[in-house]
């Protein structure tokens, strides 16, 4: 993988973001409209459609009233919009006491989510560019174990992550979540941000080694400034996964903490009661909706940054 | 911490000197949390979860051995093989499909078509929303008296049926309709970075010897690419391990206990049935199994690393 | 004893100054988030809330899964709460035996439970080495068949007294394109309904028999055989359920979808907001018209040991509440379930209730599964019978030998 890597070194520093702005490199189309163009704009609709359907499901369903849920079609487009489920999901769909709906976890999981976020991309990307830049012996052994560790389930690790918290006197703190998260997200971070530094023309290191800079000196003046598209992935990979967590949210936390996700779940899973379809999906996409926007607003950078990550190696 | 002076001065570079503790000392001082993390979560996690699958541990983690027990019953346990035997199946194809989809779809986005934002977009967005809704989505579209089945069958087409989530047979099979539906905009859009990073002149050669399209991404790209497939891999593969919240949400293991996967059995016998002997055996052999594939190439694929100064 | 409370009243006259400013919070976690749950749960913040105290609300919903969990967490990761919700019986064991429960026994005492508390055995469920853990706060009975009389009438035959009558029936209700008997897909439904076709098939002592003396050998006799008839006569007449929720199967019997369902007393709160009347609509035979037993199963709080001494008192506080009679009444009947004590006045409850309040009066009660077998047996149970409910092939007698097996090896 490496030496393969290596193969392609002979790039400039700034081509590595101008190959993207040169666009698809595929094989150029026809002028006309072949078969070709039809076999592959066929395909993409189809699929797009498949990708599609649910969400258009969820919106649809999300504007109708329960009488219309219960006889129509899921399909079928709202005979009379109404915005009720919205408002009731967003402001008093209740959890236990508490009707104030999904809005009572919203603050809650941006003080989560931020630095949660920020501090496991920190841990992360010095690792990376600790195991690409400055290997040491043993280091490939512990990498092995963060990416072994990314096929133990979540759930297994609860308890010894509860005796540890307990025991450094963290638990029920909200930093004792962020830990958590920064834990998790580890294996998955330290491998795009080790790649993607492993990725960066060896020549610019060389030249700040030369020129006298350290360890965190070639981190903060060279390598992040030119790390953009990957601190990207990481940021919508890391917002979205803690953004949808439920599990850790509720365990290491104490309810005035808890995450928007504990109010879906209520809603959701409730386990008594008539099944407000309508309310479940508003509270659906609510709750989707910052990851969903972090995608819209960055997915261009998403590829892109995925492509320095995870292609080089 | 800056400690730049000693990262600076002990490098790679004179590998035979004495003092090998602080050569790159700042990189080891920056690893730590990762050491920490790798060594007191995820291995010191493991063997306690181990030496506590030894036990009849029930609520609360206790050391009363009991030798194998816990692993007897659970082999013994038909709901245990069931979630063997889906997870097989479930992983295979799941890592089938979302491999081809994810490359077709990219394949395709590679050809300079229009719109490329809005198809990515397309494909990309259900990977932000959670298994817990991907699973509701699914659940309810799946439904024969109102998802699909029930909208083509009042097309006309009477004698239609679809409906996975109610026949024991095919079940695993509607719920890696929900996966990859979440997942393999991932997968195409780490396929399509892949694509992006082969040379122009590839094709351009591939076209002036006439080598046929399929021939040139079959044997010259995608061969060029396994970095990515490398990665995507990992993601794909510890993704399927771990297969839990999607299966809750959709089926919550049914009809009976067809639709159940290893990690939903760890849970459950932790949890629900408070035996957290039984779930710790469980989880063992998952990782005995996750280790035995991984391991050796976990370390012959990573250890290469970037050779420096 | 008294030398404790004698430090928690100083402590409390000490803390004085901050209490009266402002009231202590004491955080309560529970599973109840339906509306009539929590609705049911308002009452019991009301009442706690009128002693000076304040009622800080941790609601999670799904019992089983998801909630005791975080409920396990909290207490053994050293940040309890200060009351938490469990169902009595055998779950919270091993955390009172760990010391990380408090015991209850002078407040018990002081307020004469067991006195008040009827059937005595929900005390007993809160009882280990004889010291008192838990205030119990309903009981809820699974024994009841619920049948839907627009169902039958469509059928053209009448409403079944008894079981044997439903099995007859079915055929004429699967010709009108009814389900016989709704049964959903979640595990704990099936297992639900098999122990209920028990108690009522094969009898209290069987019943005893088999889940208190985890007696192998009767569980693989030929009285239980005949219940694993009767299983399968269950399995065939569900066909067609696809449902998941327990509430969405009500509402095919609601409907008239399904004939019957076999339901804890819960259901009723579903017949209850959909307009429906007892006796007029639908119909209830508690022990499937059979076996009228009742079993006492339920909800019970239980509180963490807590250092702050403010908090403590006000978890004192809390179990008085909850044994209250005004709070037991106005939380039942909010909750559709049946009163802890014997001495209340529940003159609001409708004909379904009040069947099962006569049944508890006579005493003909039974303690149930969870709290005569371990969780672990009872998940054994779940997925035995949610396979046999789900499965085409699976023979009775086959089902009946891992039955045996697992009693075999039941705690």
């Amino acid at each position: 993988m490496s030496d393969r890597g290596q193969l392609k070194k002979t790039a400039h520093l700034s081509e590595v973001p101008a190959a993207w702005e040169a666009g698809p490199r595929g094989a150029k189309p026809r002028r006309l409209v072949s078969t070709r163009t039809i076999v592959v704009y066929g395909t993409l609709f189809v699929a797009a459609a498949y990708y599609l359907l649910p969400l258009y499901v969820m919106i649809v369903t999300s504007l109708k009233g329960m009488p219309e849920i219960r006889v129509g079609n899921i399909f079928s487009p709202p005979l009379e919009i109404t915005f009720e489920p919205w408002v009731k999901a967003w402001s008093s769909a209740c959890t236990g006491l508490n009707c104030d709906g999904l809005s009572r976890g919203f603050w809650n999981s941006v003080m989560i989510t931020v630095p949660s976020t920020i501090i496991s991309i920190a841990v992360a990307s010095i690792n990376g560019y600790a195991l690409s830049n400055w290997r040491f012996k043993g280091a490939d052994i512990f990498f092995t174990i963060l990416i072994v560790g990314a096929f133990i389930p979540y759930q297994v690790m609860l308890y010894p992550i509860v005796i540890v918290l307990r025991e450094i006197g963290l638990y029920g703190s909200l930093s004792g979540l962020v830990i958590v998260h920064t834990i998790f997200g580890m294996p998955i971070l330290t491998l795009l941000f080790r790649n993607y530094f492993a990725g960066l023309p060896e020549e610019l290191f060389k030249a700040a080694r030369v020129d006298g800079a350290g360890f965190w000196g070639i981190y903060f003046k060279i390598m992040v400034p030119m790390s953009l598209p990957i601190f990207v992935v990481a940021m919508i990979l890391q917002v979205t996964g803690i953004w949808n967590d439920f599990l850790f949210g509720v365990v290491f936390t104490r309810p005035e903490y808890y995450p928007m996700t504990v109010q879906l779940n209520n809603i959701v899973n409730s386990v008594q009661g008539v099944k407000e379809y309508n309310v479940n999906m508003a509270a659906t996409i609510l709750t989707g909706a910052v990851p969903l926007l972090v995608y819209f607003v960055s997915g261009r950078l998403f590829v892109r940054g995925i492509a320095a990550g995870a292609v080089k190696g | 911490m800056t400690g730049q002076a000693t990262g600076r001065a002990t490098t790679r570079a004179h590998p035979g000197r004495p003092g090998r503790l602080t050569r790159n000392l700042s990189a080891k001082i920056a690893s730590i949390p990762m050491m920490l993390t790798a060594v007191v979560v995820f291995l010191g996690g493991t063997l306690w979860t181990v030496l506590y699958s030894f036990t009849s541990s029930k609520l609360l983690p206790r050391l009363k051995f009991v030798g194998l027990d816990q692993y007897e019953r659970l082999w013994a346990a038909p709901r245990w093989l069931v979630s063997i035997e889906n997870l097989a199946i479930y992983g295979i194809f799941s890592l089938i499909f979302s491999m081809v989809i994810g490359f077709v779809l990219a394949a395709l986005m590679d050809q300079k078509i229009r719109f490329e934002n809005t198809f990515r977009t397309i494909f990309l967005y259900p990977f932000a929303l959670s298994f817990i809704v991907t699973g509701l989505v699914w659940q309810w579209l799946l439904n024969p008296e109102h998802g699909v089945q029930s909208v083509v069958r009042a097309m006309g087409w009477a004698g239609f049926s679809f409906d996975p989530l109610y026949n024991s047979s095919i079940v695993i099979y509607g719920i890696l309709i929900a996966a990859l539906w979440q997942g393999t905009g991932l997968v195409m859009c780490l396929m399509l970075a892949g694509l992006r990073g082969i040379d122009e002149d590839i094709w351009k050669a591939s076209r002036v010897d006439g080598i046929p399209m399929w021939k040139t991404y079959l044997f010259v790209v995608i061969p060029m690419m396994r970095p990515v497939f490398v990665t995507t891999l990992v993601i794909i593969a510890s993704g399927i391990v771990r297969v839990y919240d999607l299966v809750v949400a959709q089926t919550s293991g049914g009809p009976g206990i067809a639709s159940e996967v290893p990690a939903k059995y760890v849970y459950d016998y932790m949890f629900q049935a408070q035996n957290l002997g039984q779930g710790f055996a469980a989880s063992t052999m998952m990782l005995i199994t996750v280790a035995i594939i991984i391991v050796p190439w976990a370390y012959l694929e990573f250890s290469g690393g970037r050779k420096r100064v | 004893m008294k030398i404790r409370s004698a430090i928690a009243g100083l402590a409390a006259t000490v803390a004085l100054p901050v209490a009266a400013s402002h009231a202590t919070d004491l955080e309560v976690t529970h599973w109840w988030t339906s509306g009539g749950e929590a609705a049911a749960v308002a009452e019991l913040a009301k009442a706690f809330d009128a002693t000076g105290n304040k009622w800080v609300d941790g609601a999670i919903a799904g019992a089983g899964g998801t909630a005791r969990p975080i409920m396990v967490s909290r207490i053994t990761g050293g940040d309890p709460m200060g009351a938490t919700q469990f169902n009595h019986g055998r779950q919270a064991e091993e955390l009172v035996q760990e010391g990380l429960m408090r015991d209850l026994t002078d407040v018990a005492e002081r307020g004469n439970w067991k006195e008040i508390i009827r059937p005595a055995s929900l005390l007993d469920s809160c009882t280990i080495d004889g010291k008192i853990y838990c205030a119990p706060i309903n009981i809820h009975s699974w024994q009841w068949l619920w049948l839907s009389n627009a169902a039958f009438e469509k059928a053209g035959i009448p409403v079944p007294k008894n079981w044997d009558e439903l099995v007859a029936a079915a055929p004429a209700l699967q010709e009108a394109g009814i389900v016989p008997l709704a049964v959903g897909g979640q595990a704990w439904q099936a297992n639900g309904a098999f122990d209920v076709l028990m108690l009522a098939l094969a009898g209290k002592d069987v019943f005893l028999q088999v889940f208190g003396e985890k007696n192998a050998e009767v569980a693989a006799g030929p009285e239980m055989a005949k219940v694993f008839k009767a299983a399968d006569d269950a399995r065939r007449m569900s066909r067609g359920t696809n449902v998941q929720d327990w509430n969405q199967a009500t509402n095919m019997v609601i409907t008239g979808k399904a004939g019957g369902q076999i339901m804890g007393d819960w259901a009723q709160g579903e017949f209850q907001l959909a307009g429906l009347k007892a006796g007029e609509d639908y119909s209830c035979l508690p022990g499937l018209g059979v076996t009228e037993v009742i079993a006492t199963g339920g909800d019970a709080f239980y509180f963490p040991q807590l250092d702050d001494e403010a908090k403590s008192k006000a978890q004192e506080v809390l179990a008085e509440t909850l044994v209250d009679p005004k709070a037991q009444v106005a939380f039942n009947l909010k909750k559709g379930s049946l009163p802890v004590r014997g001495d209340v006045d529940l003159a609001a409850a409708n004909d379904c209730m009040k069947k099962g309040l006569d049944i508890l009066a006579k005493g003909n009660v039974i303690q149930w599964t969870d709290q005569l077998l371990s969780a672990d047996s009872q998940k054994q149970k779940e997925d035995l019978f949610s396979e046999f409910f789900a499965s085409a092939t699976m023979s009775p007698e086959d089902a009946q030998k891992r039955f045996a097996e697992i009693i075999a090896t039941a705690d």
